[in-house]
């Protein structure tokens, strides 16, 4: 049963506040929806989690191992896989090298990259292609594969589904389900609330670099104004 | 009188020289392009590289070709931990910001500079070629070292892009290159590639250096020439690209060689700074490089 807790974050851009004492917990085989509005600190949040934002305070830990401080290295070596907001591909390179760093990560064995191609079979054709000439929907599919390549236990995605077309987005839906009944815990930044109902246990609100509230879906699914109330959409 | 054997006397020598920059470009091409360090002391790593090179020929008995060969090994070790000294002592601690890291490689620059200078004296200093076997075509007579050299250049060039395009580390130095922080994000530790860049450049100037000592006297202000025709090759070539940058050195090393020969040696540094400067204004991403074309 892995776990990973934050709390207490801080975190600066120069003298502006980014993070306001943001704590979550996220328990394997769970997904925890970060909702916000633009510039809420959702992506702060990940890249301070991920250590290339550094925390003024707070502490993180993994399956009760302290992670707080490590180098930024350190934090993918521990087992969370990030899909960054925009992909963040080695675009120069090509997909199965991106797949290959993936790999390097942790030092996995091929087994994760099978599990990954067998959730997104389309990257088989397309090994020797610069990566960045694939369609925006494969892009996310190799970003969220390179993560899985880590064999992680703990998965973030940055609004993976941000310009994708509903078929594309339904396969990184499925991808997400498969991963979290699988026993993954996976934190996702989302926008758009209706993904987040059908995939969500839990949803945080945050704002100003805050976690505002947390609700258990069931709450949000039966008082759909919090939704409303707190990023400012309707269903 | 026949001009051709003119021409290919130029042209070999030309391509000799252009085998030397080559290295030499390369290395600073490289820290260029994944650290977007700007060296300006790399000149220095070669000069270290040329007087470790005589000394060894001096001081090592036996044959030449003995002293050569261990000059050839040492040279390289010792610049590249001097660069990897440089790069923890000085640039990790200025976070490798683009403006400090030209000041302090400026000071790196005297400091190398004068401490050669403590050390080897203002004296320029000659080596005997490792071999002197002359080969005949009809015209004149060419030393077959300076073929050697085109040979052990290529070859290194050939080990340099099989690093960089087949090997691990250097899957990890492009993707370093090309993301810094989602390098990090797979756990390549970024401080580890930067100071092995730094390093491998330095050594790739160091061999250049020691290459260059047979046909040209070592002295500790010689650092200056390599690193500017090293500019010229890399801003013509594109910066950080590395088929830009061979490419970049054969033109400018066959010109080089070209226009001394017919003309003068004045004459082709003209040139080849007006290359640079119509580079700079009409194709400032580099003759050589595509868009986004980085190796
Ligand atoms: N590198 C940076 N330097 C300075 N300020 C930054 C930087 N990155 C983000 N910010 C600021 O921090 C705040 C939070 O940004 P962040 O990217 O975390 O928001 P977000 O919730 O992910 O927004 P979006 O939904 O648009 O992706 C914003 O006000 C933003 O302008
Ligand atoms: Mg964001």
């Amino acid at each position: 049963m892995s776990m990973m807790s934050v709390k207490g974050f801080d975190a600066f851009y120069g003298r502006s506040q980014a993070l306001r004492n943001f704590s979550i917990e996220l328990k394997s085989g769970e997904v925890l929806c970060l909702l916000g509005r633009n510039g809420a600190g959702k992506t702060t949040a990940l890249k301070t989690i991920m250590g290339t934002v550094r925390p003024a305070a707070g502490t993180l830990m993994l399956d009760g191992k302290d992670l707080t401080g490590v180098p930024a290295k350190d934090i993918p070596r521990a087992g969370i896989g990030y899909v960054p907001q925009g992909r963040r591909l080695f675009t120069e390179l090509t997909v199965w090298e991106n797949l290959e760093i993936g790999l390097w990560t942790r030092n996995t064995d091929v087994s994760a990259l099978d599990h990954a191609l067998e959730l997104f079979p389309v990257l088989k054709e397309r090994m020797t292609q610069r990566s960045g000439t694939l369609s925006g929907g494969e892009q996310t599919m190799l970003a969220m594969a390179r993560a899985m390549c880590i064999n992680p236990s703990v998965i973030m995605l940055d609004e993976p589904t941000e310009g994708l077309m509903p078929s594309a987005i339904a396969g990184i839906r499925d991808a997400v389900i498969r991963l979290r009944d699988e026993g993954v815990a996976v934190l996702l930044v989302e926008q758009r609330v209706d993904a987040v109902l059908s995939i969500a246990n839990r949803v945080a609100f945050m704002d100003h670099g805050e976690i505002k509230a947390e609700f258990d879906i069931e709450e949000v699914r039966a008082n759909p104004e919090l939704l409303h109330h707190y990023v400012g959409v309707g269903r | 009188m026949d001009i051709a054997p003119y021409l290919l006397l130029a042209t070999l020598e030309g391509l000799v020289q252009a085998s030397v920059l080559m290295l030499t470009a390369l290395g600073l091409s490289l820290v260029f392009g994944v650290m977007r360090v700007v060296n300006v002391a790399h000149g220095e790593f070669f000069m270290v590289g040329a007087l470790i090179a005589w000394a060894c020929g001096v001081y090592i008995p036996g044959p030449p070709a003995v002293g050569f060969v261990i000059g050839l090994v040492v040279a390289p070790l010792f610049v590249g931990g001097l660069a990897w000294f440089a790069d923890w002592a000085v640039l990790k601690r200025i976070n490798y910001n683009p403006e400090g890291t030209i000041v302090s490689t400026i000071g790196m620059l005297y400091i190398i500079q004068q401490f050669a200078l403590l050390t080897f004296g203002p004296d320029a200093r000659a080596v005997d070629a490792p071999f002197y076997y002359t080969i005949r075509t009809p015209w004149f007579g060419y030393s077959s070292y300076k073929l050697f050299i085109i040979v052990i250049a290529l070859a290194l060039v050939a080990g340099l892009w099989f690093m960089l395009r087949r090997s691990k580390v250097g899957l990890l130095m492009r993707a370093t290159q090309f993301d810094k922080e989602t390098a990090q994000n797979f756990g390549i530790p970024v401080d580890k590639v930067y100071s092995a860049v730094f390093a491998i450049g330095a050594m790739l100037a160091a061999i250049g250096g020691v290459l260059v000592v047979p046909n040209q006297q070592a002295h500790y202000l010689m650092g200056t020439d390599p690193l500017l025709l090293s500019f010229v090759v890399v801003i013509v070539g594109g910066l950080g690209s590395i088929p830009g940058t061979i490419a970049a050195a054969v033109l400018i090393g066959l010109s080089d060689g070209l226009l001394s020969v017919f003309f003068s040696p004045t004459l082709a540094k003209i040139v080849s700074t007006l290359l640079v400067a119509i580079v700079l204004v009409f194709k400032p991403q580099g003759l050589f490089s595509g868009k986004g074309a980085r190796a």
